[in-house]
């Protein structure tokens, strides 16, 4: 609890990334549902955007020798970009799904397995 | 123009005009109309065309006086008038011109264009380059041959019709029964007739002896082609191959010859070009006024154990070796050995063989190549090269064409074949040549030739155009023709009259009667010097003329007179299209007045315009053997003589030949009987084929069965051998292959699959299970590195 009693800094963010990292985790590992799934991809992901803006920003770090400076926020630029592609096919491929089996449930999407 | 450029462009082109001809029709025939009839007009322009421009050459010859020699001119008007005949036969040579004006030998040498056109290559010494030689004779010869073969190009034309339409061969039977059907071969038929045009052009215009052997073989090869023409008949396979090799045969002789003259006197060149000695100027030197001596290289080759190392031989003591006799021998062997390739090419004896095998192939090719041209090239080239004919050489020729003319002239009685007749007849006149070049009648032999060439194309054409008309060879089921086919009947009447030599004796006569009575003439005076070699030679060429008459007329009469013996050939036959009887009436003319001699361009005093310069030497080897000049037989004691014999003997030959076929007094069958070894031994052509199937074909064939035997057996067996070893090691590598090489990857194989099997179950499919997977894995990895940076740490 020494956490709340210290003002905002990088270990706060961390904190708030770790527990959408993690929410976005149970969601893939719960949900039968692809868009739920797709969800839990979008938390995880913003969840490590979280930790690169805050690792960047100058005004959180007291200590110099952590700050990624600008870097830390072209990497979470470069994580949106991504995400928005990732979530164009993974929506594509959630549709044709749709379209040839008329349910989003991943666990009838086991053709290929071994 | 001047003649010395204008001459060799002119007959340079009318050359190479039947090889473009020839290029067109190999590359275009079969498309040019149809059939390739139109291959046929290429090959009978070109030719034509060869024609025209010979005949230019001709006139530019003649109204250009170029081969002007006032004394042997004077000696050919004085021919038949009355001679002293008194003075030494030797010593005639050097007064000519002053005591006996215009008798004797030329005092100039004849006019001679020689050139190279084209050096194709110098390797040290050896110059081999394009070059040509025109004297008289050149271009009498070009005329000659482009006249009679443009007629037989238009003859051909009509003789060849049925190549123009799919041909059914009779004399072939296939394996299933059938006659052979094929389709025609119009154009090929004229695309050789043009090669052949083009190869006996060079061999005229060639200036040096080793061109002369490329269109030698050339010619040969023309020859083996179009006998062959009918390829699929085995009679003319055979006929081919036989005509080839036997001139093989020849032509070793020739090479022999080539080699003697360049080893010793570097050169091939029959004239001087660029200041070079040719081989005539070599072997007769002006400054020994002309007589033959042997060549200095010569009797330096001869001589090389008497010439000391480093020391060239200074001219006296060549001149002491030429007194000794070096060299004489290589002289000798340089002309035998040409005349080997004459004999071979001519068909002379003991290798006449293959000419009347030849006459496999169709007429024209008869007519042209076998009896007016190529077979007169052997005569033609003794006639070229007689300045480098020793006197015993000339004796071997002169031999060699008076057996030759009375072994053919007999056969011929017995023959019944009307191409074979011929075939014999043909060997038996270039024997007279022989005989003529060989007794010293230079002009009379060449004179011979070119009368021969147009009495014997007109006989072949027309025997053709019976052939063409009656569809059979065979004179005993010929006869009474005249009345079908007057046109061929009448001109080869002309034919055999020029053949016969008839004449009124001493006033006027066919052709043959001018140029075979100055052989005789010749043979005569060569008689008087040497009686004991003369005699035979005199018996011989009289005689054959008797026989020549007999066969001759035995032809006609059988062919064309008396009543027709096969009434279903009687009733087929049929007069030739006139593209083949006009050529015959324009060659029965020339066969006429080809031998006049009063023109001024009449063939005799062309001839004498290019006579070799010189007069005869006496032998080294045969010391006794007098020649005599040949204008010496032109006295009326001698030729008087031989004019009267042969008109005679002739006469006699006739008249039996009359009473046998003509008018039935005689007959044949009796005769035969009564004669029956002599009539077999004529009827086997002494049995040649039969000689020299036992000598050289028989063993030749044994010894190619023995060493196909040993091919068979041991070069074949180590091979298989060889194999059979390969195959075991092969099939020891297959094992080692299946076994082990494979073996390995295949379990290799088996256990990647086995392993991918075993970890089929891992993938699910499951989404959610495959996150769950992901999350413990990556919890576990932190805290395993954890733990080991906590237990280093």
């Amino acid at each position: 609890m020494e956490l709340l009693s210290q003002p905002v800094g990088v270990s706060h963010f961390l904190v708030v990334g770790a527990v959408l990292f993690i929410s976005g985790v149970v969601c893939m590992a719960v949900k039968r549902n692809a868009l739920g799934i797709l969800m839990g991809i979008e938390l995880v992901l913003n969840g490590a955007n979280i930790n690169f803006v805050a690792f960047s920003s100058p005004t959180l770090n007291r200590e110099t020798a952590y700050v990624l400076g600008l870097d830390g926020q072209l990497i979470s630029l470069f994580v949106i970009v991504l995400a928005a592609a990732e979530a164009a096919v993974a929506l594509a491929i959630t549709l044709n799904f749709y379209n040839n089996h008329a349910t989003v449930d991943v666990d009838r999407a086991d053709e290929l397995k071994g | 123009m001047s003649p010395d450029t204008s001459l060799p462009l002119l007959l340079g082109l009318a050359w190479l005009l039947p090889l473009a001809s020839f290029a067109l029709i190999v590359l275009f025939g079969p498309k040019m109309g149809k059939a390739g009839i139109l291959a046929s007009y290429v090959a009978t322009g070109a030719i034509l065309g060869s024609f025209l421009l010979s005949l230019t050459a001709f006139g530019i010859w003649h109204f250009g006086h170029l081969g002007a020699r006032d004394d042997v001119v004077a000696a050919a008007d004085a021919h038949h008038e009355a001679a002293t005949g008194e003075h030494d036969e030797r010593s005639a040579g050097h007064d000519a011109g002053a005591g006996h004006a215009g008798h004797g030998l030329p005092t100039a040498p004849p006019k001679v264009y020689t050139e190279d056109l084209y050096k194709l290559g110098q390797f040290g010494a050896l110059k081999l380059s394009i070059s040509y030689y025109i004297d008289s004779l050149t271009v009498l010869m070009f005329s000659m041959v482009s006249l009679i073969a443009s007629l037989i190009h238009f003859y051909a034309f009509g003789y060849m019709h049925d190549e123009l339409h799919e041909v059914t061969d009779h004399e072939v039977t296939l394996s299933d029964g059938h006659h052979l059907h094929r389709p025609g071969r119009f154009h090929r038929f004229f695309q050789y007739l043009s090669l052949f045009c083009f190869s006996m052009l060079g061999l005229v215009f060639a200036g040096n002896i080793l061109m002369v052997f490329v269109f030698w073989e050339l010619v040969g090869i023309c020859s083996y082609f179009l006998i062959g023409f009918y390829i699929e008949r085995k009679s003319a396979q055979n006929a081919a191959n036989k005509a080839f090799i036997v001139n093989r045969v020849g032509d070793f002789g020739m090479i022999i010859g080539l080699m003697a003259l360049w080893a010793s006197l570097g050169t091939f060149a029959f004239g001087d070009i660029d200041g070079k000695l040719g081989i005539f100027s070599s072997v007769r030197p002006a400054d020994n006024d002309y007589k033959l001596q042997v060549p200095d290289g010569m009797v330096r080759l001869s001589a090389m154990s008497e010439i000391t190392a480093g020391t060239p031989a200074t001219s006296q003591q060549i001149a002491s070796w030429r007194e000794q006799g070096y060299g004489y021998w290589m002289l000798v062997i340089a002309g035998v050995g040409i005349f080997c390739g004459c004999v071979g090419k001519s068909a002379q004896f003991p290798l006449h063989v293959w000419l009347p095998d030849a006459m496999e192939g169709p007429t024209p090719v008869s007519a042209l190549v076998h009896s007016a041209t190529m077979v007169a090239a052997g005569v033609y080239l003794a006639g070229r090269f007689y300045p480098v004919f020793a006197p015993e050489v000339l004796l071997v020729i002169a031999y060699a064409g008076a057996i030759t003319l009375f072994l053919a002239a007999t056969i011929a009685i017995t023959a019944v074949d009307i191409k074979r007749v011929l075939a014999y007849s043909t060997i038996s006149q270039l024997g007279y040549m022989m005989l003529g070049l060989g007794v010293g009648g230079w002009a009379a032999g060449l004179f011979h030739l070119i009368t021969h060439a147009f009495f014997k194309s007109l006989l072949f054409m027309c025997s053709g155009s019976v052939i063409h008309a009656t569809h059979t060879n065979d004179m005993r089921r010929m006869g009474g023709l005249r009345h079908k086919m007057p046109w061929t009947a009448y001109t080869m009447l002309v034919g055999v009259l020029a053949i016969y030599g008839a004449a009124i004796p001493f006033v006027i006569g066919f052709s043959g009667y001018y140029s075979k009575d100055s052989i005789v003439a010749q043979v005569l005076s060569f008689y008087n010097a040497n009686p004991t070699h003369g005699g035979i030679f005199f018996a011989l060429s009289v005689g054959g003329a008797g026989i020549t008459a007999f066969y001759m007329f035995r032809l006609w009469f059988m062919t064309f007179a008396g009543k027709p013996r096969d009434h279903h050939v009687f009733e087929h036959a049929h007069e030739s299209p006139p593209v083949m009887y006009v050529p015959l009436a324009v060659l029965a003319f020339f066969a006429i007045v080809v031998g006049f001699p009063w023109f001024p361009f009449s063939v005799v005093k062309l001839l004498e315009q290019a006579r070799p310069m010189g007069a005869f030497a006496s032998g080294w080897l045969l010391p006794t053997l007098a020649y005599p000049e040949e204008h010496l037989s032109h006295t009326d004691a001698i030729h008087g003589l031989a004019e009267v014999s042969l008109f005679f003997v002739a006469l006699a030959g006739l008249v039996l030949s009359a009473a046998f076929y003509a008018f039935g007094r005689l007959n044949p069958n009796d005769v035969r009987k009564q004669f029956a070894p002599i009539y077999r031994l004529l009827w086997n052509k002494w049995y040649f084929d039969e000689l020299y199937n036992a000598i050289f074909v028989r063993p030749v064939l044994f010894l190619s069965k023995l060493v196909a035997n040993f091919d068979r057996r041991f070069i074949d067996g180590a091979i298989d051998g060889l194999a059979r070893c390969v195959r075991s090691v092969a099939s020891l590598d297959d094992v080692i292959d299946r076994y082990f090489v494979d073996g390995a990857v295949n379990v290799l194989a088996a256990w990647t699959y086995s392993i991918g099997d075993s970890l089929r179950s891992l993938q699910t499919g499951k989404l959610r299970q495959y996150v769950m997977l992901i999350v413990i894995g990556t919890v576990a990895l932190t805290l395993l590195i954890r733990w080991s940076v906590a237990a280093s740490g």
